[in-house]
C-alpha cells in the first residue's frame, strides 16, 4: 500500500503527462502482483468501493479525538480525506501495513458493520499518506488527475518491448483485475490474453488535421469520400450476442446514461458513428447534448427532452464477422444496409457529400447546405480504399475543420501555469467592450485561453504581463487594460453558447490565442455585441 | 507573591523583561535584546546591546554587516548571564545553528522562552534541552494536530528516488537559505548523495558560515554557468522564492521540491506548484509541542505565535493553565 499511496500522492501533484506516465509505468514494473493489478484497476476506475460514506469517517475520528481540535484542522485543512489522514490518533498495538490486495480481499466479504471495524484497523496501521490514499478509494473516486486512458497507455510500455496502447483498449473490457494474464503478456512470460469476448470495444481509428498547403496537391480527389464532422462525441455501439454497449471514444462506457440509444440496438454488430441530440431528424447543439452527459442515470424528462441518437458513420463488425479489414467503401455499403435494416429513429446515417473536385468541396466547406452541415464542424474525408485502423495512420483520414470564428479581445488577467510552465504567467484571461453602469465603456471578461503561441511568445507576454501588472492576487496578476495602453489578442474559437456562469452572458468553445495583437490599440478589439450578432446568427440557422 | 507576568510580559515590541530591563527577540529596536536565534523575524538589526550564542552573533553580522547592534554579547550554552537582578541563560532550541531557549531566572521563579524549536535530532545543531520551569513559553507555528511531521530521512529518499526516476530533470529544491538549506543538505550527505550540490547564490554565506563551524556541507557549486543539460539528474538547492521565478528557467524540466513543514498540506503544495513536497521542519510539530508540554508540566503555559487556540485547548484539557500571547511580527521570513 505505501508504493501505491506514494503513487497517488506524486500523481495528484504532478502537472505533465509524461511525468505521469514515467510514475505509473516504474510503479507496474517493481510493483509484484496481485498488487499492482489491483493499483492498475483502481486507476481505471474499475475498482470502485462505497465502502465509507464520509460521515461515518468524521463519526470515527471525533471518537478518538476533541472534536473542537477536529474541527480547526479540517478548517484549515479543507478536506476531509487529507484531515482525518493526517489527524488520525492511532491506536497502540496497530497491525502491520495492509497491501491493496489485502485490502479488496477483506472487503469483498465483510459485512457493513466488519467493513467499518477493518477500516479503523488499516487506519490504524498505515501512515499519513497511506490513509489518505485508503480513504480517496473507500469514499469513491481518486481523482488524482490520471485518465484511464494514460494508465492503459502506462501498461503498453511496462515491458521491455512495448505494445501499441490501442491492443490494451482492445483487450481490456474482456480482461479482470488483477490482470495477471496481462501482465504476463507484457512482460512476455506470457499468451497475449483473448480478446474474444462479446460487447468488447475496438480501438478508434483518428483522423489528421488536414494541411491545406500541401496535401491538396498530393491528393487525387477522386480517392477520397467526403462527410460533415458532426458537433457531438464519437461513440461505438455494439451489440454482440445480445451484450449491448456504448463507449466513448477511449473507450468508457456510457451504456448506463444513453438507455434510449443502447435500446435502438437490435442487429447484432459494432457501428462507429456521432452522438448527438437529434429531434425529427435534426441535429440540436451542442449545449443539448450536454444535458445528457456526465450523468451516471437519466430520468424521463431527460430522456424526453433531450433525446439521443447516433449519426452511423462506420461498421466495425457485422455478427461474427470483423468488417475492419475491409476497405471504407466495402463498409459503407454495409453500412448502408445495416442502419436500413436497423429503422430506428435513435440511428441514422451520416450522408456522404458528393464531389468532383477540391474546389468544389472546399466551396461547400465555406458555405454549407442548408441543413445539419450548417452547424457541422468541417469535413472528414476518407479515402475509399482504407481499413479501419486503431490510432491515427497518416494518410487516409483528413479532418478539416471550419475555419474558426475569430474575435481582437484585451488581456485582464494573467495566472501562473503549472509543471513546466510554473515560472511563467501563461493562462490568460481576456476582454471585450461592453456598456458599464453609467454608459461607460467597460471590458467584461469573456474566456480564458492557455494556448496557441510559441514558446517565445510566451516569454514576451510573460514579460510584458510583469511590466503591466496593476496587481496581484496570489497566482493571478491584473494587467494594464485600457483603451490606449494594454495587449490585444485575435481569440480564434469554434463556436459560441448562452452561459449563466458567465458574467458577459456568452461562453466560447475551444479558445485560443491565434496571434498576438501588439500593433492595436486596446480600444479598438471588439464589443459583446459582436459575440451576440455570431451567436444569434448560429441560432437562427 | 511574585506573578509571572512581573518578570516577562508581552509589549508591541515584543516580550519584555522589565527586572532586567531587556526584550527576547524584539520585531523592533531596543536599548537591550537578548536573540534566541539568527531568523530575521526575531533577530533584527538596529538594537543598543545584543546579547545571543556566538554562532546567532555570527550569522546577525553576516545578514546585516559587523555593525548590527551597538554592543554584543556571546554566551555559551548552558552559561549564566545577569542582567540587572535578572539572570538569563541560553540553553539549545535545536532549530537552527546557535538556536537558544531563553532562560530566565529571578526571585525563585523560573520561565523558558523556547524561541522556535523541535525535538528531533538536526545534524547541523546541537538538541533541545528540557528545562523545567514555572512558566513555559512556547512557540506553535505547526499547533494542529494536521502537523505529524514525517521522518526526514524517508524524505530525502523520496527525493533520491526522484531523481533516480527522472534522470532527465534537475530537482531544484527550495530551502530557507538559514538552517533549513544547510540541513537538507547535510541529510543528503548523510543518504550518500556526494555529487556536488548546485547552490543559489543567495545561499552562499551562509553555507560559507555554517562550513566555518564545522558543518560539513561537502562539494557545493554554483547553480550558473554550465549548459542547461548539465543539470540534468542534478539537485540544486534555492531560497524558496526562486523556484518558482525566472530564474529557474535555466534548468532542464526540473521536479520542484520545497522541504518545509507546510508542505504536509496539499493545498499548500499546489498553491506553490510544488511538484514533490518534501517535510522537513525545523519546527516542533503537533506532537513534539505536546509531548514537550507533558514532560516539563509548568504551572503555565504561554504561547506566543502560530496556532495559538489549538495548543492552549490541548493545554487546558491535560490540566495546564495556558494562555496566548499572540505576538505579532513573526513567522515572515522564516515560515516553515
Amino acid at each position: 500500500m505505501r508504493a501505491f499511496a506514494e503513487l497517488l500522492d506524486r500523481l495528484s501533484l504532478t502537472a505533465s503527462r509524461n511525468a505521469k506516465l514515467t510514475l505509473v509505468r516504474d510503479y507496474l514494473r517493481v510493483t509484484p502482483d496481485p498488487e499492482r493489478g489491483w493499483a492498475l484497476a483502481a486507476l481505471t476506475g474499475d475498482l470502485r468501493f462505497d465502502a465509507a460514506k464520509p460521515a461515518f469517517i468524521r463519526r470515527a475520528v471525533e471518537a478518538r479525538m476533541d472534536p473542537q481540535l477536529f474541527w480547526w484542522s479540517y478548517d484549515y485543512v479543507g478536506d476531509l480525506a487529507e484531515t482525518v489522514a493526517l489527524v488520525w490518533p492511532a491506536r497502540p498495538g496497530a497491525n502491520r501495513e495492509p497491501e491493496l490486495s489485502e485490502v479488496v480481499d477483506a472487503l469483498r466479504g465483510a459485512s457493513r458493520a466488519e467493513v467499518q471495524t477493518l477500516i479503523e484497523g488499516w487506519l490504524d496501521a498505515l501512515q499519513p499518506t497511506g490513509r489518505w490514499a485508503l480513504l480517496k478509494l473507500m469514499t469513491g473516486g481518486l481523482r488524482v488527475g490520471l485518465t484511464a486512458r494514460l494508465a492503459k497507455r502506462a501498461a503498453a510500455v511496462m515491458g521491455a518491448e512495448p505494445v501499441p496502447a490501442a491492443e490494451i483498449e482492445e483487450l481490456w473490457h474482456a480482461l479482470h483485475a488483477p490482470y495477471e494474464d496481462l501482465f504476463a503478456w507484457l512482460e512476455g512470460r506470457g499468451e497475449r490474453p483473448s480478446s474474444e469476448n462479446p460487447g468488447r470495444f475496438r480501438p478508434a481509428m483518428l483522423a489528421q488535421a488536414i494541411d491545406e498547403a500541401v496535401d491538396f496537391a498530393k491528393l487525387d480527389p477522386a480517392d477520397y469520400a467526403a462527410e460533415w464532422k458532426w458537433d457531438g462525441i464519437r461513440v461505438q455501439a455494439v451489440n454482440e450476442r445480445g451484450v449491448r454497449r456504448l463507449y466513448t471514444r477511449t473507450g468508457d462506457d456510457i451504456s448506463k446514461s444513453f438507455p434510449d440509444v443502447v435500446g435502438a440496438l437490435d442487429a447484432e454488430g459494432a457501428i462507429d458513428g456521432e452522438l448527438l441530440v437529434m429531434r425529427d431528424g435534426k441535429v440540436a447543439s451542442f449545449a443539448d447534448l450536454q444535458q445528457r452527459l456526465n450523468r451516471k442515470t437519466v430520468d424521463a424528462k431527460a430522456l424526453a427532452n433531450f433525446p439521443a441518437a447516433i449519426r452511423a458513420y462506420d461498421l466495425l463488425a457485422e455478427g461474427d464477422e470483423d468488417t475492419r479489414v475491409l476497405p471504407f467503401a466495402e463498409r459503407r455499403k454495409r453500412l448502408e444496409a445495416f442502419v436500413a435494416k436497423e429503422a430506428s429513429p435513435r440511428i441514422d446515417l451520416s450522408p456522404v457529400q458528393p464531389f468532383e473536385t477540391w474546389a468544389e468541396i472546399a466551396a461547400l466547406r465555406a458555405d454549407p447546405p442548408a441543413g445539419d452541415p450548417q452547424i457541422a464542424e468541417g469535413l472528414m474525408l476518407k479515402r475509399w480504399d482504407s481499413i479501419y485502423e486503431a490510432g491515427r495512420p497518416k494518410g487516409p483520414w483528413f479532418k478539416w475543420k471550419r475555419d474558426p470564428l475569430l474575435i481582437d479581445a484585451v488581456l485582464m488577467y494573467a495566472q501562473r501555469g503549472h509543471g513546466k510552465r510554473s515560472s511563467f504567467y501563461s493562462d490568460y484571461t481576456f476582454g471585450i467592450w461592453t456598456d458599464g453602469d453609467g454608459g461607460a465603456r467597460v471590458l467584461t471578461p469573456v474566456g480564458k485561453a492557455y494556448f496557441g503561441f510559441t514558446d517565445e511568445e510566451l516569454k514576451q507576454i510573460d514579460k510584458y504581463v510583469r511590466d503591466n501588472t496593476i496587481e496581484r492576487f496570489g497566482p493571478v496578476r491584473s494587467v494594464r487594460a485600457e483603451p490606449h495602453h494594454g495587449l490585444v489578442f485575435e481569440v480564434a474559437f469554434e463556436g459560441l453558447q448562452r452561459s449563466t456562469r458567465h458574467k458577459s452572458g456568452v461562453a466560447m468553445r475551444f479558445p485560443r490565442i491565434n496571434r498576438i495583437r501588439w500593433d492595436k490599440p486596446p480600444g479598438e478589439a471588439d464589443e459583446l455585441a459582436t459575440l451576440e450578432r455570431m451567436l444569434a446568427r448560429m441560432e437562427g440557422r | 507573591m511574585i506573578r509571572p507576568q512581573d518578570l516577562l510580559c508581552p509589549k508591541p515590541e515584543g516580550l519584555y523583561c522589565a527586572p532586567g530591563d531587556f526584550y527576547i527577540d524584539p520585531t523592533r529596536p531596543v536599548a537591550r535584546a537578548v536573540i534566541t536565534h539568527g531568523h530575521a523575524d526575531h533577530a533584527r538589526a538596529g538594537h543598543g546591546a545584543v546579547l545571543a550564542t556566538r554562532e546567532t552573533l555570527n550569522i546577525m553580522a553576516e545578514r546585516y554587516g559587523l555593525e548590527f547592534a551597538g554592543t554584543t554579547q556571546a554566551a555559551a550554552y548552558g552559561e549564566a548571564v545577569a542582567r540587572d537582578d535578572v539572570e538569563v541563560t541560553l540553553v539549545p532550541a535545536g532549530h537552527v545553528l546557535g538556536s537558544a531557549q531563553a532562560v530566565v531566572r529571578w526571585k525563585g521563579l523560573t520561565m523558558v522562552v523556547s524561541g522556535d524549536y523541535k525535538r528531533r535530532r538536526d545534524p547541523t545543531c546541537p538538541a533541545f534541552e528540557p528545562v523545567p520551569c514555572d512558566v513555559f513559553i512556547s512557540e506553535a507555528t505547526f499547533g494542529l494536530p494536521v502537523f505529524r511531521h514525517p521522518d526526514d530521512r524517508e524524505e530525502i529518499a523520496r527525493l533520491l528516488r526522484s531523481v533516480a526516476q527522472f534522470p532527465e530533470r534537475s530537482h531544484l529544491v527550495g530551502a530557507y537559505a538559514l538552517g533549513k538549506a544547510q540541513r537538507t543538505i547535510r541529510l543528503l550527505r548523510e543518504a550518500g548523495w556526494d555529487a556536488p550540490i548546485y547552490v543559489h547564490g543567495a545561499l552562499e554565506r551562509l553555507n560559507a558560515l555554517y562550513e566555518r563551524h564545522g558543518i560539513d556541507l561537502g562539494p557545493l557549486a554554483p547553480a550558473t554557468g554550465g549548459k542547461k543539460d548539465d543539470f540534468a539528474g542534478q539537485i540544486i538547492i534555492a531560497p524558496p522564492s526562486a523556484t518558482q521565478d525566472r530564474w529557474s528557467r535555466r534548468f532542464p524540466d526540473p521536479v520542484t521540491a520545497f522541504a518545509s513543514g507546510w508542505m504536509q498540506v496539499r493545498a499548500r503544495a499546489r498553491q506553490r506548484g510544488v511538484e514533490l513536497p518534501l517535510v522537513i521542519s525545523d519546527h516542533a510539530d503537533w506532537d513534539e509541542l505536546t509531548a514537550t508540554v507533558d514532560e516539563l508540566r509548568p504551572g503555565e503555559l504561554w504561547i506566543t505565535h502560530g496556532r495559538e487556540e489549538a495548543l492552549a485547548r490541548w493545554a487546558e484539557m491535560h490540566g495546564v493553565p495556558a494562555r496566548a500571547l499572540a505576538l505579532v511580527g513573526y513567522e515572515e521570513e522564516d515560515d516553515g
